[in-house]
């Protein structure tokens, strides 16, 4: 199976090349086909992964250009974490698929929604299958470009526009950091393949500084991609794309491709301590930042996108701690439930019709099942014992201790706790308490949408035991086989890790409890609408609002002075030079009369002037 | 009769030919025009024969082409009436000012 992995993202692309040309015909039917091709894609994302448990990592590559005694090459890696996130991205796509067809139900370009997400599809697995930087860098630009198409997929609304626009620049201010990155190293190794890389720099081939920089730069990539800070506004923004597509790209595809480039380049990434800590840094600090904003949100896919955010900086967290292992298994954990969340938040918002939390409650008893599996899912989130998340967080807490800093370690605590707080704060308020608005026609959403958020509840309960320090950690193991860099990176912290991490999340959920669940604690103080607090943080310490003052009027003002130029400049001289010409034109059609006694008398005026020249001149008798 | 020099034949031809174009480029009347161009051809033929005996190889040459001319130009004489008849027919004019089809 290893051998044709190659084919596993080729069924999404014919699944979007089907809907482009026979799609208009296809209308609702179209589901059927990108649900039967991404469902062959997951059959076989599957199989591979369990031949892979067995077999050892398979590569092959031709060559693919040849530039001066330079071969460039395109093909394929099956290793660990390529089959790992093979299955993550093609079952997530799958079920995003089967519940789109609920949730889209009756739009005008159903098959367009379709198109577009086996195109995002295609492009994430032929990343994740990459074997070299220059690949890699192809198919993460494709990915750019399919959550631009499905971020924008409203474009009437002129918010989801902006935020199609905003999210594809955001990203490509990280990009041009990956690609400076990406040209430093092959200038550095002569190779954009991962193998070479990590081999030069295993062999000391290449100095320290260029290590920390080629690092850095590739992080900035990742940053843009994963929502990281200062790069993570386009994030929240994002949430104007339709609820699945939300689900797709911000809970494990696009979003979790920075972190998945950080670890596939976790070789490279290692051999810099000053690397490393620059991802921990801001993977702590974006954990909570991010988690303090969403304290305060008061929309349902907002509060999830801000925890997004955060559970990446988490992520990046325990890669920048050495904690590879950790980052992958966050990252697994954080797909399912994550996914999970923003499908039951589009189970809520397609039955309430609104998305401020403010207006709904109340929703348990209507919504019978969505209910139970968005509580599996916050409850997983929170870090709760026995759900997955739980394990993978605990993981990341024991790598921040391990590898990290103190400081960084009690980041993730508070960002803990944090999130413990605003996921039940949004249970509460969706699902407890009185009807805030009218809310009559609630009803429960159709099975396609349902089934989707059944299978992903499972995974959120059960996907953590692949990995505990209690059933022995086989995904840590497997993950590290054979990998001398890597094989330190599995790290069991103390136990006391694990009470610090349960007492924390089930404060959170304390606090939570007693001010929005039993309202006994007044919730003024944080939501009350003088608050300076609440206002810093519901405008999210205003950044965007810097970066308009900032950036933004810097780039206006230079583009201002360039249009300038060009208006008056470069324009100016074109016109001059035509209007000149004109002009001349203009004069001359003056002196055809049309008279025959004019042309003669200019006929006889021009010999003169030539008989004057000749006369003074000498002509050729000189 | 040589106590005439060249210079004479020549100034005549000149004057002869200056009237000509002042007549051709000035006059609106087009019979006019036709009679002035037959000054200026005249002129040259003044030239062609005082040539012909002044020259630095005298020949008959220059007289032989002055006969040709005069037959040419009683030609032309004759089928520029005829087109200026034409155009009368179509335009009902003769003034030259007036035709400046050309100009469209």
């Amino acid at each position: 199976m290893m051998e044709t992995a190659w084919i596993i993202p080729l069924f999404p692309l014919l699944s979007f090349l089907i809907l482009l040309l026979f799609g208009k015909r296809l209308k609702e039917s179209s589901a059927v086909v990108g649900i039967l091709l991404t469902l062959a894609s997951l059959v076989y994302s599957v199989l591979v992964l369990f031949e892979r448990f067995s077999a050892p990592t398979f590569k092959t590559e031709a060559v693919w250009l040849t530039i001066g005694d330079i071969h460039l090459t395109a093909g394929f890696e099956v290793n660990q974490l390529n089959a790992l996130m093979l299955v993550i991205v093609s079952l997530v796509s799958c079920l995003v698929h089967t519940y789109s067809k609920g949730y889209m139900h009756g739009d005008e370009r159903f098959h367009v929604f379709y198109a577009y997400l086996g195109l995002f599809t295609f492009a994430m697995l032929g990343l994740v299958l990459s074997p070299n930087l220059l690949q890699t860098y192809i198919f993460w630009e494709l990915v750019g470009v399919g959550s631009f198409l499905l971020i924008g997929f409203y474009f009437y609304k002129e918010e989801a526009k902006q935020a199609a626009k905003k999210a594809f620049i955001m990203t490509r201010i990280g990009d041009v950091g990956l690609l400076i990155g990406m040209i430093l190293l092959f200038w550095q190794t002569n190779s954009f393949e991962y193998d070479n890389i990590f081999k030069a720099v295993a062999d000391g081939s290449v100095t320290q500084g260029w290590i920390t920089l080629t690092a850095i730069l590739i992080f900035i990539g990742a940053m843009g991609k994963s929502g990281q800070f200062p790069l993570h506004t386009w994030l929240p923004d994002a949430m104007e794309g339709p609820t699945p597509v939300s689900a797709l790209i911000h809970a494990a595809t696009m979003v979790a491709a920075g972190v998945y480039l950080v670890a596939a380049l976790f070789p490279l990434f290692a051999a810099s301590q000053t690397a490393l800590m620059t991802v921990a840094v801001i993977g702590g600090f974006t954990a909570i930042f991010a988690a303090s904003i969403g304290l305060v949100q008061t929309d349902i896919k907002r509060v999830l996108a801000y925890s997004t955010v955060s559970q990446l900086g988490y992520m990046m967290l325990a890669l920048g701690s050495g904690g590879y292992v950790a980052g992958v298994f966050h990252l697994m954990t954080h797909a399912f439930f994550k996914a999970l969340l923003f499908l039951a938040a589009g189970s809520v918002i397609h039955a309430a019709h609104t998305q401020d939390i403010e207006e709904m409650g109340g929703l348990w008893k209507k919504l019978r099942l969505t209910g139970p599996l968005f509580l599996i899912g916050t409850l997983a989130i929170s870090g709760v014992p026995l759900l997955s998340g739980f394990f993978s967080k605990d993981e990341i807490l024991a790598a921040a201790w391990e590898g990290g800093h103190p400081v960084l370690f009690l980041l993730a605590v508070v960002a803990a706790f944090f999130t413990a707080f605003y996921m039940f704060r949004l249970f509460f308020m969706v699902f407890t308490g009185e009807a805030r608005s009218e809310m009559k026609s609630v009803h429960e959403s159709p099975s396609t949408m349902t089934l989707p958020m059944i299978v992903l509840g499972v995974l959120a309960v059960v996907s953590g035991y692949v990995n505990t320090t209690w059933f022995g950690s086989f995904l840590g193991d497997w993950l590290t086989d054979g990998n001398k860099v890597l094989s330190g990176s599995h790290t069991e912290g103390p136990a006391w890790i694990m009470v610090v991490a349960t007492l924390v999340s089930l404060a959170g959920i304390f606090l939570a409890w007693l001010m929005y669940g039993k309202r006994s604690l007044s919730r003024d103080w944080l939501s009350g609408k003088g608050s300076t607090l609440h206002t810093i943080l519901y405008n999210k310490y205003y950044v965007d609002e810097f970066y308009q003052m900032s950036i933004i009027k810097i780039v206006k003002g230079i583009s201002y002075f360039l249009r300038f130029i060009d208006v008056f400049l470069v324009e100016g001289i074109v016109k001059g030079v035509g209007g000149a010409v004109q002009g001349l034109g203009k004069t001359g059609s003056k002196l055809q009369t049309g008279q025959v006694q004019t042309y003669g008398a200019m006929a006889f005026v021009g010999l003169a002037v030539l008989v004057v020249i000749f006369a003074l001149t000498g002509g050729y008798l000189k | 009769m040589s106590t005439i020099p060249a210079s004479a034949f020549l100034s005549l031809a000149l004057i002869l030919f200056c009237i000509g174009l002042y007549g051709a480029l000035t006059k609106r009347n087009t019979v006019i025009v036709l009679i002035s161009i037959e000054l200026m051809l005249n002129a040259v033929n003044i030239n062609l024969v005082t040539f012909s005996k002044y020259g630095i190889k005298p020949s008959i040459t220059g007289q032989i082409f002055a006969l040709f001319a005069i037959t040419v130009a009683a030609a032309e004489a004759a089928v520029g009436l005829a087109i200026l008849i034409a155009l009368y027919r179509n335009r009902r004019t003769i003034n030259i000012d007036e035709m400046d089809s050309m100009k469209n």
